[in-house]
């Protein structure tokens, strides 16, 4: 028994110290006051402020912060209209077609996601003029169209857990089925929006092979900006970026966790009185 | 099972009046799942102010036909009249009718109040109007207090109520309640029971109402249809369908029932004369019936229209003598108890009439007696008048 205690907690210490381990370490030489970014000179927090002062990195960054907002909304929306229809409409033709389609962009490589949109960017600028240049608009198109298979597919499995016969209430006491969605169906899927919203952000705020297919001149989104700087050589500016990123989505992580146990502890608690109410 | 009391002011019974028409008219339907009827070909007529229950074992159609009713399902083949006016192909946000689901379904994002308000709202009421009408169907269902809670800090009864209140506050021509009292526990039940039909008698409303539960559907109903895999195979109040059970089925799942199966011996003017081998003699049962001599029949009998007395002589049936000790219009069969269940009210005795054929009998405890007259493995004679029995061919 202390045995197989022991083992379990040896092969949680490793597994820890493998996901986590660079990331810490990226953390602490992040304040390292040397150039060198593998040799440990003292505490200092210059590479932040470099940071604040380098221009290309600032914009990439406000560049893809900008990208993603879009993108996570666009693909909310999409999203949730292709996960309506895969989980409230029954069979249609060509529904397990669609199911395929959707879920595709989920495990295609990026590379061949990146350049089939290059390639469509490309046939269409020639054939209606549109897009005239690549940039952020491409990027968004492109990120849109692969946030949005995760949305759906976040939205069908919430929608799947909402009992129809909600929806079914609300009709029934006179509301047409838009009505019924927006009141009803909308409220009820909303943490599974948010967690899309955020994925989506998430994911494009992170993207470099996509982007770096369909971006054009002058459009270099965040990712595309570290991996160029990383390419001639680790940079300690790179470790103090990378450290403000790790802590935001720490921080955005910590308090969305706190915030859902709360509620949850509420609603349990609300359930007991409930319960303690009734007599029983 | 004793029927229990309606009290009917007055004798309320328009589907005696042929000139009236039925309010609801289910003319023929059949709803198809793929392979599967889930509702085969029927046809039920429903009054104005008549609390219907749909009755029938779990998966045998009946929240498919109220489906089809409230406009969620599409009958296959067949229509739906609701006053007159034919449904199909009306959208369920613009039938005359309301529903109540099994689960309830309320909105876990709104509170008590604006649960209640949600179907006026689709109808444009304004304002004031609005908060008087909700505020007056909370009242009806002593809600009113918990208006500003949210449906998970209720109890089981009072989301019950709820999902009531809000059914009920568009004052629809019909309400469709869909096992409205499955979820609670015993005592609430009953007590909802009388609440419901005082709500249903007060406002007028037409109620159709399924359960599985035939007690519940005793209690509550002017009328019932008892459905067995997707049809109707009868339709009647509760004490006709208690009293004379059209099939064995009907027999068999309202209350409990002694089936004998027999041949028909005679058939006389007053009644018939069955051979019924299992009891090792014959029985005589009045009242009308179509049958032939020598049809193979069945006799029912209620537990608690069975007399049950020691037997005087002591003894049981002997060898090779007769079983029944004839004497004017009643049939008496000699045995033996094998079971004895004391339910305080009433007794239930389990008695063995031959070759461990059981006879269930049921009697009342008029007298307040720790003793008891009948006892395990004594010998019993069991007695019924000629007319308690019926004779049933399907
Ligand atoms: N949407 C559906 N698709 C397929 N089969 C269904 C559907 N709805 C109900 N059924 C089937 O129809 C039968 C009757 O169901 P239901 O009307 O819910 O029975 P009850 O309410 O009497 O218990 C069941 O066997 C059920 O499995
Ligand atoms: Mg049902």
């Amino acid at each position: 028994m202390r045995g197989r205690t022991f083992f379990l907690y040896t092969a949680l210490a490793f597994g820890l110290a493998f996901l986590y381990g660079p990331i810490l370490s990226l953390v602490i030489y992040s304040f390292n006051a040397s150039e060198l970014v593998t040799v440990w000179a003292g505490f200092s927090t210059r590479w932040y402020g470099e940071l604040l002062r380098d221009r290309q990195v600032l914009s990439a960054a406000w560049l893809s912060v900008r990208i993603a907002v879009v993108v996570a909304t666009i693909a909310v929306t999409l999203g949730t209209l292709a996960g309506m229809a895969l989980a409230r409409h029954g069979r249609f033709l060509g529904r397990t077609f669609f199911t395929g389609l959707i879920t595709g962009p989920l495990v295609m490589p990026d590379v061949i996601i990146g350049i089939s949109l290059l390639l469509l960017f490309v046939t269409l600028a020639e054939a209606i003029g549109w897009p005239a240049s690549r940039g952020m608009n491409t990027i968004i198109i492109a990120h849109a169209t692969f946030c949005m298979a995760y949305v759906a597919v976040v939205v069908q499995s919430r929608l799947s857990g909402v009992d129809r016969s909600m929806e079914e209430a609300a009709m029934d006491l006179g509301a047409r089925p838009v009505k019924v969605f927006f009141t009803i169906t909308l409220p009820l899927i909303a943490p599974a929006l948010i967690a899309g919203w955020l994925l989506s952000f998430t994911l494009s705020l992170d993207d470099l092979v996509i982007a770096s297919f369909v971006s054009g001149p002058g459009s270099s989104t965040l990712p595309m900006v570290i991996f160029s700087k990383v390419r001639l050589g680790v940079e300690p500016t790179v470790n103090a970026l990378a450290t403000i990123i790790v802590g935001i989505v720490t921080f955005a992580v910590v308090v969305s966790g706190v915030l859902m146990h709360r509620a949850e502890k509420r609603r349990q608690a609300d359930i007991q009185n409930a319960m303690r109410e009734a007599g029983y | 099972m004793p029927e229990t009391l309606r009290a009917r002011p007055e004798k309320h019974q328009p589907w005696l009046d042929a000139s009236l028409r039925p309010y609801i008219h289910i003319d023929a339907v059949t709803k198809q799942f793929g392979e599967f009827r889930a509702v085969d070909r029927t046809t039920l007529e429903i009054h104005r102010g008549e609390l219907f229950c749909l009755l029938g074992a779990s998966g045998c159609g009946k929240t498919t036909l109220l489906r089809m009713l409230a406009g969620f399902e599409h009958p296959t083949s067949g229509r739906i009249l609701i006053d007159g006016q034919d449904m199909t192909g009306v959208p369920a946000y613009d039938r005359p009718v309301n529903m109540m689901f099994q689960n309830y379904a309320l909105f876990p994002h709104m509170s008590v109040e604006q649960n209640v308000a949600y179907g006026l709202k689709q109808d444009g009421v304004r304002k004031p109007e609005l908060k008087q009408r909700v505020g007056e169907a909370l009242e009806m269902v002593q809600l009113g207090p918990w208006a500003k809670r949210k449906p998970h800090q209720l109890s089981g009864g009072q989301r019950q109520r709820v999902a009531l209140a809000r059914s009920l506050v568009k004052r629809p021509k019909v309400l469709l309640l869909d096992e409205p009292l499955a979820a609670l526990d015993k005592k609430l039940r009953e007590r909802t029971q009388f609440e419901l039909m005082n709500i249903q008698e007060e406002l007028g409303v037409t109620f159709v109402v399924v359960t599985h539960d035939q007690e519940e559907a005793m209690t509550l109903s002017t009328r019932m249809a008892v459905m067995e895999r997707g049809q109707v195979v009868q339709v009647g109040t509760p004490s006709e369908i208690y009293e004379f059970p059209a099939t064995r089925f009907t027999a068999d799942f309202i209350g409990s029932i002694n089936l004998i199966e027999g041949r028909v011996k005679r058939v006389e003017a007053a009644g018939v004369l069955v051979a019924a081998p299992q009891l090792g003699c014959d029985l005589e049962v009045t009242g009308a019936t179509q049958v032939r001599e020598g049809q193979s029949v069945c006799v029912a009998i209620r537990p608690e229209k069975i007399a049950v007395a020691p037997n005087a002589e002591g003894a049981g049936p002997e060898e090779g003598a007769p079983n029944a000790v004839r004497g004017g219009a009643r049939n008496s069969v000699r045995g033996t108890v094998r079971d004895v269940a004391y339910l305080g009210d009433s007794s239930v005795f389990r008695v063995d009439v031959g070759e461990g054929f059981l006879i269930e009998v049921t009697q009342p405890n008029l007298l307040r007696s720790l003793e008891r007259k009948v006892d395990w493995d004594d010998a019993v004679v069991l007695t019924w008048r000629a007319d308690a029995g019926l004779i049933l061919t399907e």
